[in-house]
């Protein structure tokens, strides 16, 4: 199936939940990051049970510091 | 207020806009905005607001000028290497425009300091670069109800958002608490492109500037997302969060409080 993450077009597989697909993307650090599904923030505790639906846009927001130092 | 020749003149490119105006600009010249670090992000953003004639701007920052700051950081020059950020940075905005007020606080932001500080002013620019004062920010504002502008920079990326506490989506209702030390890069670590600062920080005086004079959008409820190696914005829609534990339904911090990260790092160890 296809859907969109951050701003992509990716293909993957059906049934596929949230923790899931964060390791199929390779995001480094997923315990520190912020996924909104279909525009809807989730919480960290339902990641492993969510599954993310065919043509779903999802969002990784990542923790970004910068500026001062 | 009534502005003079000389002012008539300075201003006079923006008093051209219709958003601005005459009465836009005196507007400015009484406003008041807080920038939190006079670094990376706070330097384009503390100039731009300087020049555009906002009436008083104050500083808070506890460090000196360190010669890995020069690569982005570009209120500080090579002879202010060990002056005081806040000290080097007022002494470039009285500079550029002797007609804006600079109030200086040569200390770190903290609960103890950061509320009453805040409420002193209009608007706030969060251009910190350690995640508890994220947090400390975004909560000091919520309770002094003052909007702010979030912005963070990472090697190539950026993103900001804009907070009317209590009304649109705020930096705990995506994130919720600060990640314990160590877990997530900071610039120092991973680095960060000095061009990054000046991008996103020239958009947070942008966002200052418009929340000031009540013109156009504001970048609420909207994460926006900046790609430089792809050279591309991209907008994130956000909504407030009925869970959030500061302006969600059952708030759990109802005090300021700031995070400690070994507190955070127990916590974690406890899951």
């Amino acid at each position: 199936m296809q859907i969109t993450v951050n701003g992509k077009s990716v293909q993957t597989r059906e049934g596929i939940t949230v923790t899931e697909l964060l390791v199929e993307q390779k995001v480094k650090t997923p315990e520190y990051v912020s996924v909104e599904l279909n525009g809807e923030i989730l919480d960290r505790e339902t990641f492993p049970a969510t599954v993310v639906p065919d043509g779903a846009t999802v969002e990784f927001l990542y923790f970004m510091g910068g500026g001062a130092r | 207020m009534t502005l003079d020749n000389e002012q008539i003149e300075r201003y006079s490119r923006q008093i051209l806009l219709r958003e601005v105006g005459g009465k836009g600009q005196e507007k400015l010249l009484a406003s008041r905005v807080l920038l939190v670090g006079a670094g990376g992000l706070g330097s384009p953003a503390a100039l731009y607001l300087a020049a555009a004639g906002v009436g008083t701007l104050g500083l808070i920052d506890g460090d000196r000028v360190d010669r890995t700051n020069l690569q982005r950081q570009i209120a500080h020059f090579t002879p202010d290497i060990g002056t005081p950020k806040v000290e080097s940075a007022a002494a470039k905005l009285a500079a550029l425009n002797p007609g804006v007020k600079i109030e200086t606080y040569t200390e770190h932001a903290t609960a103890d300091n950061i509320l009453e500080i805040a409420g002193r002013y209009d608007f706030v620019i969060d251009g910190t670069d350690n995640f508890s004062a994220k947090f400390l920010i975004n909560d000091a504002c919520y309770f002094a109800e003052r909007p702010f502008s979030h912005a963070g920079i990472l090697r190539f990326d950026g993103q900001l958002l804009t907070v009317l506490p209590g009304r649109t989506a705020c930096y705990r209702c995506l994130f919720g608490g600060p990640p314990p030390a160590g877990a997530v890069p900071s610039c120092s670590q991973a680095g960060v492109l000095g061009s990054m600062a000046g991008v996103i920080g020239c958009l947070q005086a942008t966002e200052a500037l418009k929340c000031l004079l009540g013109a156009g959008e504001l970048l609420t409820d909207r994460m926006l997302i900046f790609e430089a190696l792809a050279l591309r914005f991209r907008e994130v829609k956000l909504r407030r969060n009925p869970r959030c534990p500061l302006c969600g339904e059952n708030p759990t911090i109802t005090t300021l409080v700031e995070a400690d990260p070994v507190v955070c790092d127990l916590r974690e160890a406890r899951r």
